[in-house]
C-alpha cells in the first residue's frame, strides 16, 4: 500500500522539489557546522535560522494551499492555528527556562512572576513535558479548526462569509491573548527561550538541527497533500471545490470532506507554527494579527494555487522579498510592493509563478507535438505505427 | 488621618470666620488694622489678619486672600501699607481699594508656610460660599454636603436664607441636610426630613453619605436611609441602563455609519472591497486637509470645516472609488476570493501612501465649537459630538434609503443587483451602474470618515478598526438590505456595550464576536435575508 500511495503521489515537480529540499535541509547545515566561519561557501548562523522560518513558512503556505487551492476554502485566519502551535511550543520552552528567569521563580515564568500570579494557571500543566506539548502542538490548532469547521461547514458557511469568520476568529483570539489576565504573556508574548530538550537554542548547532527539522516537516506535509489530494478524496474536494452543490446531489457528504481537510490542514498550520518559535526566539500576538493570515494567502497565489509545490515556493520568494526589501533602503516602499503584488497577481497571474509555467510548457509542448505530427505528414511517414 | 484631621481644621476654621462675619458688622477701623498686620512679615500675625480680613465681610477680602494665596499680595514694612495686584496686573491699596500706579521700592511678597496655606483655603472656601457667583456657590455647598461638617451649619443657614438662586438654594438645602443628618443632636422629624431631601438627589454621593450613616441614629431613620438607599440603589442603576444604551446607540452610530457603504458595495454588489477601511481613512484625511486650509487662509470658517469637508470627502472617496472599480473590481466579477485579495493588496497601498503623505502619526482635527461640550440629562452625560454623530448617521441613512427608492440611479441600481441580465436587456448601461455605486458606496464612506475624525485618532491605520466591524455588522444583518444594516448595526452597538460592564470592553468584543459566529451557523444569510432567486445568485 504504502509504496503505491508513494509512486502515484510523486511526479517529476514533485519529485525535484523534495530533491531540493532535502538537499538543502542537509548542505546548509553541514555547510554550516564543518566549514570554518568566513568560508566564502559557509553559510552564517543568522542565514540558518531564517532559512527555517522560510521553511515553517512553506509548511503554512502548503496547509493553506491544501485547502484553498483543492477544496476552495479561502481561511483568512490560518495565522491563528499557526500561532496557537507557536504557543504551545513556547509554553513548554518557557517551563524550560525553569529558575534561570529573571525572578529565579522555578515554576512560574517570568511574567507570571510579574503579573503576580499566585500559582501556575490549569492549561500551563504538563507543558513542562516535551510529548505533551507536541501533542498539544497538533490537538489545540485541530480542535479548534475541528470545532469552527464543524459548526460553519455544517450550516453552509460558504465563500466570502466564511473568509469573513475565520477572519473575526482570528481577530477575536488576538485581542484575547493581548489581555494580561489570559494567562500567556500578553503584549510581550513568551520570549527568553533557554533551551528545547536539553540543548541551548542559541547555539548553531541546534539551529542547523532545527532547520534541517523544518525541512523534513517540510517534506512530509509536502507527502501528506500529495497523498490526499492525489487519493480519490482528493478528487472529491476537487469536485467539492468546483461544484459543491452538485457533488452534495452526488450524494458525497461534502461538510464532513471539508472538516477533514480543513482539520488536516490546521495540525500542519500548528506544526509550523511550532517550528517557527524556537528559530525566531518569540511567539507574541501579533502573530495572530488578520493582516498576516491574508498574506500568507497571498504566498499561495503568488507561486500558484492549487499546486502545493507553487505554495512552498511563492512562501520562499514572496519572504525572500520581504527580508531583502525590508531591511534595505527600500524599507519605506515594501508595503506599495506587496500591495501591488496583491493587484498584479490578482489580475496578471491568477494561476501564480508554478500555474502559469506549466500552462506555458504544456502549450509549447502541444504546439511542438502538433509540429512534428504535421513535419511528419509531409514526409509521409506519418501513419500511426500499430507496435506502438 | 491627617487629611480628615485637616478638614476638620478646615471647617471649623470656616464655621468660626463666617459666622462671625454674619454676626460681626464690617467696621473700616479693624479691616485696615488687619490688613496692616501683613506687612509684620510674621506668620503668627499672618495668620490673625487672615483671620480678621476674612471674617470682615468688606468686599476686598475675597481678593485679597486670593491674591496671598497666589502670592500676588505685597506689603512695604516701612509704610505698613499693603498692596494687591490683580491677575490682570493692575494695583491697589488693600485698605482701600485705591488705584496705585506702581509698588513701592521696599514691598515684597507676603510669605506664607503650610500651616498658612490650609489656612488661606480654607477661608477661601468660607467666602465661596457667599461668593457673588452662584456656580461658585454651589460647588462650595457641593463640597459641604460631602464633608458634611456640623460647624458650616450656622453659615449654609444664614446663605440659605438669602439665597435667591434656584440651584444655590438647592444645594445649599442638600448640604443642609447633609449636616443635620450626622449631627448628633438633631431632631427625629429634622433627620428624617434629611433623609428625604438626600433621597431625591439620588446621585452616588447621597448614597454614600447615606451608607456612611452609623447605627446610633433612631431606628426611624435608620428604617428611612435602608429604603432610601435601596431607592436610590435602583434608581442609580437605572440611569446606568440609561448610560449604556445610550453609549451603545453612539457605538452602534459610528458602526452603522461606517458598515453603511459596505452594505452597498458587498451587500448590493456582491464585492467584498477590503479596501473600505481606507476609504473612511481618505474622508478623514479630507478633513484634516481642509482644516489646515481654514486655519491658515480663513480662520473665521472654522466652525464651518465639517460643512465643507462633506461634501469635499464624498467627492474624493467617491472619486477613487469609481478608479477603483473601473481599473480592477471590474476585471474580477464572479471572483469575489481574488476581489478580496486585491482590494486587501490595495488597502496597504492606500495606506501606504497616505503614511508616505501626512506621517505615520496621529493628525490633529478639532472639533467645531458646536460639536465639543455636553450637557446634563437626569445622572448621564451626553456629549455634542456624539449626539451630532447619531443624528448626521441617520440622516445620511434616510438620504441613502430615499436615494435607492425614489431616483433613476437607484432603480437602475436595483434593477442590476436583482437580474443583471434583464436589466441589462432593458437598456441598462449595467457597467455604468457598476461603477456608479462603487462610487456611492465609497463616498458614504468618505463621509463616514468626517464624522469619525471627531471622535478617533487620524491615522493611517483609522480604516483597519472598523473594518472588521463593519463586515460584522454587514453580515450580521443580512446582505442586500440596508434596513439589516441599520438593526445589525445598532444591535452590536448596544449588545457590545451591555456586555463591557460585565466583562470587560476586551473580552465583550471576543464575545460579540463569538456570538456572530455562532449566530452565522443559525442564520447564514444574516437577520434579513433576501429571499428567493435573488440568493443563489
Amino acid at each position: 500500500m504504502t509504496p503505491h500511495v508513494l509512486t502515484r503521489s510523486l511526479d517529476r515537480s514533485a519529485s525535484i522539489f523534495i530533491l531540493v529540499v532535502a538537499g538543502l535541509g542537509v548542505l546548509i547545515p553541514l555547510s554550516n557546522l564543518l566549514l570554518p566561519a568566513g568560508s566564502m561557501f559557509q553559510v552564517p548562523t543568522y542565514l540558518v535560522a531564517l532559512f527555517g522560518k522560510y521553511a515553517c513558512y512553506a509548511i503554512l503556505a502548503l496547509s493553506i494551499d491544501l485547502i484553498w487551492g483543492y477544496c476552495g476554502i479561502l481561511s483568512l485566519g490560518h495565522g491563528a492555528f499557526f500561532a496557537l502551535g507557536g504557543y504551545a511550543m513556547g509554553m513548554y520552552l518557557m517551563r524550560q527556562i525553569g529558575s534561570r528567569g529573571v525572578y529565579g521563580n522555578p515554576i512560574l515564568p517570568d511574567f507570571m512572576v510579574f503579573l503576580n500570579y499566585p500559582k501556575l494557571p490549569w492549561y500551563w500543566h504538563g507543558f513542562d513535558m516535551f510529548w505533551f506539548a507536541a501533542v498539544m502542538v497538533l490537538l489545540v490548532p485541530g480542535l479548534l479548526a475541528f470545532c469552527f469547521g464543524w459548526l460553519a461547514f455544517r450550516s453552509r458557511v460558504t465563500g466570502v462569509y466564511l473568509s469573513i469568520i475565520t477572519q473575526a476568529m482570528t481577530y477575536a483570539l488576538l485581542l484575547a491573548f493581548f489581555r494580561n489576565d489570559f494567562g500567556f504573556g500578553g503584549n510581550n508574548g513568551l520570549t527568553d527561550f533557554k533551551d528545547i530538550l536539553g540543548f541551548n537554542v542559541q547555539a548553531d548547532g541546534t539551529r542547523a538541527a532545527l532547520f534541517a527539522l523544518s525541512c523534513l516537516a517540510l517534506i512530509m506535509a509536502f507527502l501528506i497533500c500529495r497523498a490526499v489530494v492525489t487519493s480519490k478524496l482528493g478528487k472529491v474536494l476537487i469536485a467539492i471545490r468546483d461544484a459543491e452543490s452538485r457533488t452534495r446531489f452526488l450524494g458525497y457528504r461534502v461538510e464532513s470532506y471539508k472538516l477533514f481537510v480543513f482539520t488536516l490542514s490546521a495540525c500542519m498550520a500548528g506544526v509550523a507554527g511550532a517550528l517557527y518559535v524556537p528559530q525566531v526566539g518569540i511567539i507574541n500576538p501579533s502573530e495572530f494579527a488578520p493582516g498576516n493570515s491574508i498574506e500568507a494567502v497571498i504566498w499561495v497565489a503568488v507561486g500558484g494555487r492549487g499546486t502545493l509545490v507553487g505554495a512552498a515556493l511563492g512562501a520562499v520568494v514572496v519572504n525572500y522579498a520581504k527580508t531583502y526589501f525590508t531591511s534595505g533602503p527600500l524599507a519605506p516602499y515594501w508595503l506599495f510592493m506587496l500591495g501591488a503584488l496583491f493587484i498584479l497577481v490578482t489580475l496578471l497571474l491568477p494561476k501564480g509563478i508554478v500555474g502559469t509555467f506549466t500552462a506555458w510548457r504544456e502549450s509549447r509542448k502541444a504546439t511542438e507535438m502538433a509540429n512534428a505530427e504535421s513535419a511528419a505528414r509531409e514526409d509521409g511517414v506519418g501513419e500511426p505505427n500499430p507496435a506502438e | 488621618m491627617s487629611a480628615n484631621f485637616l478638614v476638620r481644621i478646615r471647617a471649623a476654621l470656616l464655621a468660626i470666620l463666617l459666622t462671625a462675619a454674619f454676626v460681626v458688622p464690617a467696621q473700616a477701623g479693624p479691616f485696615e488694622d488687619a490688613v496692616a498686620k501683613f506687612a509684620n512679615d510674621d506668620f503668627s500675625d499672618t495668620d490673625e489678619a487672615i483671620g480678621a480680613v476674612a471674617t470682615s465681610g468688606n468686599p476686598l477680602a475675597f481678593p485679597i486672600i486670593s491674591a496671598l494665596q497666589d502670592g500676588r499680595l505685597s506689603a512695604d514694612p516701612d509704610t505698613k501699607k499693603v498692596f494687591v495686584t490683580g491677575s490682570d496686573g493692575k494695583i491697589i491699596d488693600a485698605a482701600t481699594g485705591a488705584a496705585v500706579d506702581k509698588l513701592p521700592d521696599g514691598a515684597a511678597a507676603v510669605r506664607l508656610n503650610n500651616r498658612l496655606r490650609r489656612t488661606v483655603e480654607a477661608a477661601l472656601g468660607g467666602l465661596t460660599l457667599l461668593s457673588p457667583d452662584p456656580a461658585k456657590r454651589i460647588a462650595a455647598a457641593q463640597s459641604v454636603f460631602k464633608s458634611h461638617e456640623e460647624n458650616a451649619l450656622a453659615v449654609i443657614d444664614g446663605a440659605l436664607a438669602k439665597e435667591t438662586n434656584k440651584g444655590a438654594k438647592a444645594a445649599f438645602t442638600e448640604a443642609r441636610a447633609a449636616i443635620l443628618l450626622y449631627k448628633a443632636d438633631a431632631t427625629e422629624v429634622e433627620k428624617l426630613e434629611a433623609v428625604a431631601i438626600v433621597k431625591a438627589k439620588g446621585d452616588q454621593e447621597a448614597m454614600a453619605l447615606l451608607t456612611g450613616l452609623g447605627s446610633d441614629v433612631p431606628p426611624n431613620v435608620a428604617r428611612a436611609a435602608a429604603s432610601a438607599i435601596a431607592s436610590i440603589q435602583s434608581n442609580l442603576a437605572m440611569w446606568s441602563m440609561v448610560q449604556n444604551a445610550w453609549y451603545g446607540l453612539s457605538l452602534g452610530s459610528v458602526l452603522l455609519l461606517a458598515a453603511i457603504g459596505l452594505a452597498i458595495t458587498f451587500g448590493v454588489m456582491g464585492v467584498i472591497n477590503m479596501a473600505h477601511g481606507e476609504m473612511v481613512m481618505l474622508g478623514a484625511y479630507t478633513t484634516f486637509v481642509v482644516q489646515e486650509v481654514i486655519r491658515t487662509r480663513y480662520p473665521g470658517l472654522f466652525d464651518y470645516s465639517l460643512l465643507i469637508a462633506v461634501p469635499l470627502a464624498f467627492l474624493v472617496a467617491g472619486a477613487i472609488g469609481v478608479l477603483i472599480e473601473r481599473g480592477i473590481i471590474r476585471f474580477l466579477y464572479g471572483r469575489p476570493l481574488e476581489t478580496l485579495l486585491a482590494t486587501w493588496g490595495l488597502s496597504l497601498v492606500l495606506q501606504q501612501a497616505v503614511r508616505t503623505m501626512f506621517g505615520p502619526t496621529n493628525r490633529e482635527v478639532g472639533n467645531p465649537s458646536w460639536m465639543s461640550g455636553a450637557f446634563e440629562l437626569g445622572q448621564i452625560t451626553i456629549t455634542y459630538n456624539r449626539l451630532w454623530i447619531l443624528c448626521f448617521t441617520l440622516a445620511v441613512f434616510v438620504i441613502l434609503l430615499a436615494m435607492l427608492r425614489y431616483t433613476a440611479l437607484g432603480l437602475e441600481m436595483r434593477a442590476v443587483t436583482q437580474n443583471r441580465r434583464m436589466a441589462a436587456s432593458m437598456g441598462i448601461a449595467t457597467s455604468r451602474v457598476d461603477a456608479l455605486t462603487f462610487g456611492l458606496g465609497s463616498g458614504i464612506a468618505g463621509i463616514a470618515g468626517v464624522a469619525l475624525s471627531q471622535i478617533d485618532n487620524v491615522s493611517p491605520n483609522l480604516g483597519q478598526s472598523y473594518i472588521i466591524d463593519s463586515f460584522m455588522v454587514v453580515v450580521f444583518g443580512g446582505v442586500g438590505n440596508l434596513w439589516g444594516t441599520l438593526v445589525g448595526a445598532f444591535t452590536l452597538g448596544i449588545a457590545n456595550k451591555f456586555l463591557e460592564p460585565v466583562a470587560g470592553a476586551v473580552l465583550g468584543k471576543i464575545a460579540i464576536l463569538v456570538l456572530i459566529i455562532l449566530f452565522i451557523q443559525k442564520r447564514p444569510r444574516g437577520l434579513f435575508a433576501l429571499k428567493g432567486r435573488a440568493v443563489e445568485a
